[in-house]
């Protein structure tokens, strides 16, 4: 996507780049094409044989399910997208989990603030992960490895081995978790304006496409006057503030939560942008489509549920699709450099 | 103490650290703080300074100790596998679905461990051949293989194994205090030091983790090592598969969950950089006693709750990169000198090995 920052001077460069950047956008639309068709292809294979899949209450739980991994997605794409990762979210939201089911189970504190507070803090998670990555020079992947397992410790440490139950928590706040909004299950509701909100701001907003610039190429990007380790720092507080709101609808959506809440989700997250279409080596990639990766995720393992087919599929299935996807991605990639690198030729002559 | 490191000396005073060579090491490092857990574990706790410590501690620790040695150089290389411990799961499975189905261990065992260099293998032509980037690779066969482990043994367990090799596995040398996988851990740790520190292979590796570019103009066969390097690391995975089973005379799919990042963790605080191109075996043994110390004094101590483990293990990750950095940027910033090395990570990249040219502006 290296085509999409580059402003090369003169009229004729600007309408050829303004080609180039329409090639790219159309190629990765049809990535993400290419997953909503898997996704299309495994409902209608599975409503077919088993048509209680597309009843209504079955969608519900489906959407339900998907959602917390796809808000994480959400803020795992725009780390991806700098070049980093972040292994540390599911550490964050069991911090965030427990807190909220701590505060709201006997205190009485009112709902909207502890929200908050979970989202404070998964943010203030996320800036230190991201203060260490730029002001300290470690690698993203040591960082939050290390994190992974403080964020953890703490978790462990805090919760002392009690556990939160359903019973002790508000009935309102629990409606979060099962309810719905106009039909719609609330969480699904929360997840969508998440990725709405983010995806606009990563598509039209220069701030956003900032993000691209910086994991296409950090060197260039630095020299074109953007400030890297500020959007690098903003990108893991955006993913922990995100950790930290699934931390919340975790609670609302169990009931029940230890410290152990989330325990491995970090793989799931990772996989879910991956298999939208977010490469791991930065620069590439949208939220719809890390969205569209954790909707079709969840899809396989509640199809897998309705044929009947041994649960024990599910995980290897989950893994066959992540290679396939990056493998997909991988020829796109080298059919994308060729045409662009056909066009400079074209223009050259 | 393992063989020294011919590389990392060389390493050292490429990266320009000026206090005399020994001091700087990382290596020294950590064995100050060994020392350090040791006192502390000793004084919170009497047992802690006896040979039983060196016992339970091997057994705590033994699985993830395998699995280190080859991804100490697959992480030299620039590359990282995350799918070891679900090659642990899956040798597991596989051990429990050929014993139920009669076949002998000492035919079985083997089996296991072609398993293990087939599911490395196919990580490596992912990463190789498809040019594929390994964490995403890993990442998918983690699920991959550990779902295969399901699928071939689902949620049972076999626990009937021959006492005859469970002792083995379990037991120690002349009824000691020295464990029979404590000796096979260091034949092992020998084997890829002397692999990695003094053979044509490990220089190559070195080599192609500071720079692949360079190394594949310069004839070396980039493909054929990484791959060596993925086949090496599944069939020590599945060996580490072999051990957990008979020690703990379980062969089920679930074991081993979540061992890949204690084991990269362990890799990582070993001084082994996530760039590629630099670290030693030794480094990553003396990581791996440090570690094995801290669990060991955290559950002996009376009052201080074991949960401390993580959070310990968190901070000397991150610590045990970014003390060396803030300490080379304070020495930078007092020399007031442009000189650059680019032997420390840039800002804001975790994941590629492209990025090192860029502290050179």
């Amino acid at each position: 996507m290296s085509a999409e920052v580059a402003t090369p001077t003169g009229a004729d460069a600007v309408a050829s780049g303004e080609r180039a950047r329409r090639l790219t956008e159309n190629i990765f639309r049809v990535r993400e094409l290419g997953i909503v068709l898997a996704l299309a292809l495994l409902i209608a294979v599975t409503a077919i044989l088993e048509p209680r899949f597309i009843e209504w209450d079955s969608l519900k739980d489906l959407l339900r399910n998907a959602s917390l991994i796809a808000i994480m997605a959400v803020g795992q794409t725009l780390v991806l997208v700098t070049r980093n990762v972040d292994l540390s979210v599911s550490s964050v939201l069991g911090l965030a989990a427990f807190m909220t089911g701590d505060m709201l189970s006997g205190h009485g504190t009112p709902i909207g603030l502890v929200i908050l507070l979970a989202i404070a803090l998964g943010a203030a998670c996320g800036l230190l992960n991201g203060l260490l990555v730029t002001f300290g020079r470690v690698p993203a992947l040591v960082v939050t490895l290390g994190t992974l397992y403080a964020f953890r410790g703490l978790a462990f440490l805090w919760t002392d081995g009690r556990q939160i139950n359903a019973e002790t928590l508000p009935d309102s706040f629990l409606n979060l978790g099962t309810g719905t909004w106009l039909g719609i299950p609330s969480i699904a509701v929360i997840a969508l304006i998440v990725v709405i909100a983010v995806g606009y701001f990563l598509r039209s907003y220069r701030s956003g496409r900032e993000f691209y610039a910086t994991g296409s190429n950090p060197a260039a990007a630095r020299l074109a006057g953007i400030r890297i380790d500020r959007r690098v720092t903003i990108a893991f507080v955006v993913s922990g503030a995100l950790a930290g709101l699934a931390g919340a609808l975790f609670t609302a959506r169990y009931g029940t939560v230890d410290a152990t809440a989330g325990t491995g989700y970090e793989f799931q997250v990772i996989a879910a942008a991956v298999v939208g279409g977010v490469a791991i080596t930065g620069g590439v990639g949208t939220v719809y489509g890390a969205a569209i990766g954790a909707l079709l995720m969840g899809c396989i393992t509640s199809s897998l549920i309705f044929l009947k087919v041994d649960s024990f599929w599910q995980q290897a299935a989950v893994g066959a699709l992540l290679l396939v996807a990056i493998g997909f991605d991988r020829f796109i990639g080298l059919r994308l450099d060729a045409a662009l690198r056909q066009r400079s030729a074209r223009r050259a002559a | 103490m393992p063989p020294e490191a011919p590389a990392a000396t060389a390493d050292e005073a490429r990266s320009g650290f000026q206090l005399p060579g020994l001091l700087s090491r990382w290596e020294t490092l950590i064995v100050g703080l060994i020392v350090v857990v040791f006192i502390i574990g000793a004084s919170l706790s009497d047992e802690f300074l006896t040979t039983a410590t060196i016992t339970t501690g091997t057994f705590d620790m033994i699985e993830v100790a395998l699995m280190a040695l080859p991804l100490a150089l697959v992480v030299v290389a620039a590359e990282i596998d995350l799918s070891i411990a679900s090659v642990l799961g899956l040798s597991s499975a596989v051990m429990a679905a050929l014993w139920n189905a009669g076949l002998p261990l000492e035919l079985i065992m083997p089996l296991c461990l072609v398993m293990g260099a087939l599911c490395g293998a196919f990580n490596g032509i992912l990463v190789t051949r498809f040019g594929l980037t390994s964490l995403a690779v890993t990442i998918g066969t983690l699920a991959l293989f550990r779902g295969l482990a399901f699928v071939v043994i689902g949620d049972e367990s076999v626990t009937d194994f021959p006492s005859e090799w469970t002792d083995r596995a379990f037991g120690t040398i002349a009824d000691g205090w020295i464990p029979n996988v404590l000796v096979l851990f260091v034949a092992l740790a020998i084997g890829f030091a002397l692999l990695l520190h003094a053979t044509p292979f490990g220089r190559n590796v070195f080599a192609i983790g500071a720079n692949v570019e360079a190394s594949r103009f310069s004839g070396m066969r980039v493909k054929r090592i990484k791959l060596t390097l993925f086949a090496l690391s599944g069939t020590v995975a599945a060996l580490a598969g072999i051990v957990i089973s008979l020690r703990n005379s379980t062969a089920a799919a679930n074991v081993g969950t979540g061992f890949e990042l204690t084991t990269v963790a362990a890799v990582v605080l070993g001084g082994v950089s996530i760039f590629g191109g630099k670290g030693t075996i030794g480094g990553v043994v003396l990581a791996l006693i440090l570690l094995a110390g801290i669990q060991k004094a955290l559950t002996l101590a009376e009052g201080v709750s074991s949960y401390w483990i993580q959070i310990v293990t968190g901070i000397l990750l991150i610590g045990s990169v970014l003390g060396p950095n803030l300490v080379s940027r304070a020495r930078e910033a007092r020399a007031h000198t442009s000189r650059s090395r680019g032997s420390w990570p840039s800002p804001g990249v975790g994941l590629s090995n492209r990025p090192r040219k860029e502290e050179a502006e």
